[in-house]
């Protein structure tokens, strides 16, 4: 029986070794903050793996959708078994990952879905609590009363999901108004630069939500330049680490930051790896991974800033 | 005298279509008028104005430089990371400033010679800087964002002199120095020369390949300019998206000012008031608070009837 066992042991460690696995990651190239923290957080990913023989990754990033069709197409030609994806946009990707799909590969999607129910699993973060929590805590922090200035990304279904969930949060208080609400294009110099024409027309502004903490640094900027920089709450998002750091260090003007994580590519990433392997998540019941998983949108306040911290990551 | 008056509203039309939009805002909202905001308005045209300049030299040369944006966050970026790696203090500052006209005349220098004698179209060339510059920049920060450490560095950015920010006297100062060598000086003619008609300027013996080449020269140098003001400001230069779109943004305001895609035409004076037109433009969505996703067609329209208003004089 013992030698039975061992016998087994054997034949599975060499079948393992055996099976390579090859996983295409294709991501859009850094083109603000946010995605520079996703391409980091799959070399990231990827390096957990240097020392396991079994898988291999691909990673390429693209500029367009164009680009990244062609890149898909050429992961596909070299034989993947996986294929992590975070579409560039939606309409243009779908074809080709259910291409990949109906192939046997075993699709991830991340983040930004596909107009097809063809995929292994779906994973994304939450970006209606991300823009509600935001304005809850707005409301709360000002006692339901004051003027509320948006700086928003760059005009996109994502970011109006965000700003229709902040804008749902704070419904309820209707003595708090939004004097102004404009887009910031995820960028700290165009945040300054709204920022600082906005102070000039509202000589009272009670609290600035902007869509992420890159936007939040040139409001920074804009309300020191200008001396304006007390009694105003701000909330960004997204956990840039400076932002994280400055929470850690007891910031008077930020004291909270809301996740909406880039390492979601690293997780990801693993989740393929575990799907090739037939493995299941912990805690489950049910064998295999979850088709379709929502991240939480994790509130990151001075208690627990350390462990949102990441020194070494871009973003 | 009625001759005279046509000539004065063609070179002024310009200006007085500037008016017309400031008191169209004043109307609408009257913050916008506050000496504040138009001071403001200076202040955010100044880098893509500083780098309008430059580029105006170029386009009346009959080149073009699509590399401004990529080139302001590799420029920006190696000023901050000579100046982190040198320290505090004024000294130090100096020299990271230094090596960074260096590096930019050096760039300038490079696109032109490959211009003029790898006789590549100025298109091509630029737009590969273009991707070069933004590779490499996004390369060493690995995606990320190169800040600030010297104080020195970070401070001057933001200084107002005599009640008025930096980056509006630098930008004022700029274009005066600009208008001079371009109107003033034998190599201003050439400038115009080179780019109306090669083979007269040929024939009379003006070195055309050596004039485009200092127009690219020139380029470089607006942008490095403007790269040390807005890095010293921001402390920081996101190596994605520090920059981007800069180049449309310049072309566009020396068009508005009267510059001329094919060459030969163009003053500084316009280029100057095109790029403050595109700044008021900028604030005027923000202060109307103008819908998101119609802020583009607002910004497209203006352009469109700055230019056609220009045009109908003449």
């Amino acid at each position: 029986m013992k030698k039975l066992l061992v016998a087994l042991v054997l034949v599975l460690t060499l079948v393992g070794f055996a099976a390579k696995y090859k996983i295409g990651v294709a991501i859009p190239a850094a083109d603000h903050g946010w995605t520079g923290g996703m391409v980091w957080w799959a070399q990231y990913a990827i390096k957990q793996y240097q020392n396991d023989p079994d898988v291999e990754f691909y990673l390429v990033t693209a500029r367009e959708p164009s680009e990244q069709i062609a890149q898909v197409q050429a992961l596909l030609a070299r034989g993947i078994n996986a294929l992590v994806i975070n579409p560039y946009e939606s309409a243009p990707l779908t074809p080709i990952c259910v291409q990949a799909f109906r192939q046997g590969v075993y699709t991830v999607i991340v983040d930004r879905g596909i107009n097809s129910e063809e995929y292994n699993v779906y994973i994304a973060g939450d970006n209606y609590m991300y823009g509600y929590l935001a304005g809850k805590y707005i409301a709360e922090k000002l006692k339901g009363k004051g003027n509320v200035v948006v700086i928003r990304g760059i005009p996109s279904t994502i970011d109006d999901e965000r700003v229709k969930a902040f804008k749902d949060a704070i419904a309820p208080y209707p003595d708090l108004k939004i004097i102004a609400e404009q887009p910031g294009y995820w960028s700290r110099e165009k945040a300054f630069e709204v920022m600082q024409t906005l102070l000039t027309k509202f000589p009272q502004i009670d609290a600035v939500w902007t869509g992420d903490d890159d936007m939040l640094h040139g409001v920074l900027i804009a309300l020191r330049q200008a001396g304006r920089d007390k009694n105003i709450v701000l909330v960004g998002g997204a956990c840039e680490k400076n932002i994280v750091k400055m929470i850690m260090d007891g910031h008077p003007l930020i004291e909270v930051d809301f996740t909406y994580p880039p390492n979601m590519i690293a997780t990801a990433i693993n989740l393929a790896v575990m799907g090739l392997k037939g493995q299941s998540l912990n805690g489950f019941y049910q064998k295999g991974i979850p088709r379709k998983i929502t991240l939480s949108t994790e509130t990151v306040t001075r208690q627990n800033a350390k462990d949102y911290y990441f020194p070494d990551s871009v973003f | 005298m009625r001759i005279k008056f046509r000539n004065f509203l063609g070179k002024y039309m310009i200006v007085l279509v500037l008016i017309g939009l400031m008191i169209f805002s004043g109307i609408i909202t009257p913050a916008f008028l506050k000496p504040r905001n138009i001071l403001n308005i200076f202040w955010q045209t100044s880098y893509v104005g500083i780098i309008a300049i430059g580029i105006t030299f170029v386009m009346i040369a009959g080149g073009i430089d699509l590399s401004v944006g990529s080139m302001l966050a590799l420029l920006g970026a190696f000023a901050i990371t000579t100046s982190n790696k040198l320290g505090n203090g004024v000294g130090p500052t100096l020299v990271s400033i230094l090596l960074t006209y260096a590096l930019a005349s050096l760039l300038g220098l490079g696109m032109g010679i490959l211009t003029t004698k790898g006789k590549i179209p100025a298109f091509i060339t630029t737009l590969g800087g273009m991707a070069i510059y933004r590779s490499l920049v996004l390369n060493f920060a690995n995606g990320g964002v190169y800040m600030s450490f010297s104080r020195t560095f970070s401070s001057f950015g933001m200084k107002f002199v005599a009640g008025l920010p930096l980056p509006m006297i630098v930008f004022i100062a700029y274009a005066v120095l600009a208008y001079i060598v371009l109107d003033k000086t034998r190599f201003g003619r050439y400038v115009y020369a080179v780019g109306a008609n090669e083979t007269a300027a040929v024939y009379s013996a003006i070195k055309v390949d050596t004039i485009r080449t200092i127009t690219y020269i020139i380029s470089g140098v607006s942008v490095a300019t403007s790269a040390i003001l807005l890095s010293s400001m921001m402390a920081s230069v996101s190596s994605s998206s520090t920059g981007s779109g800069f180049e449309l943004d310049a072309i566009a305001a020396a068009v508005i000012g009267g510059t001329s895609l094919s060459g030969g035409k163009g003053t500084i004076f316009g280029t100057f008031f095109g790029a403050l037109i595109l700044g008021v433009v900028n604030n005027m969505l923000v202060m109307l608070n103008v819908a998101v996703y119609l802020q583009g067609m607002v910004k497209g329209l203006i352009i469109i009837a700055a230019v056609l208003l220009q045009n109908l004089r003449k």
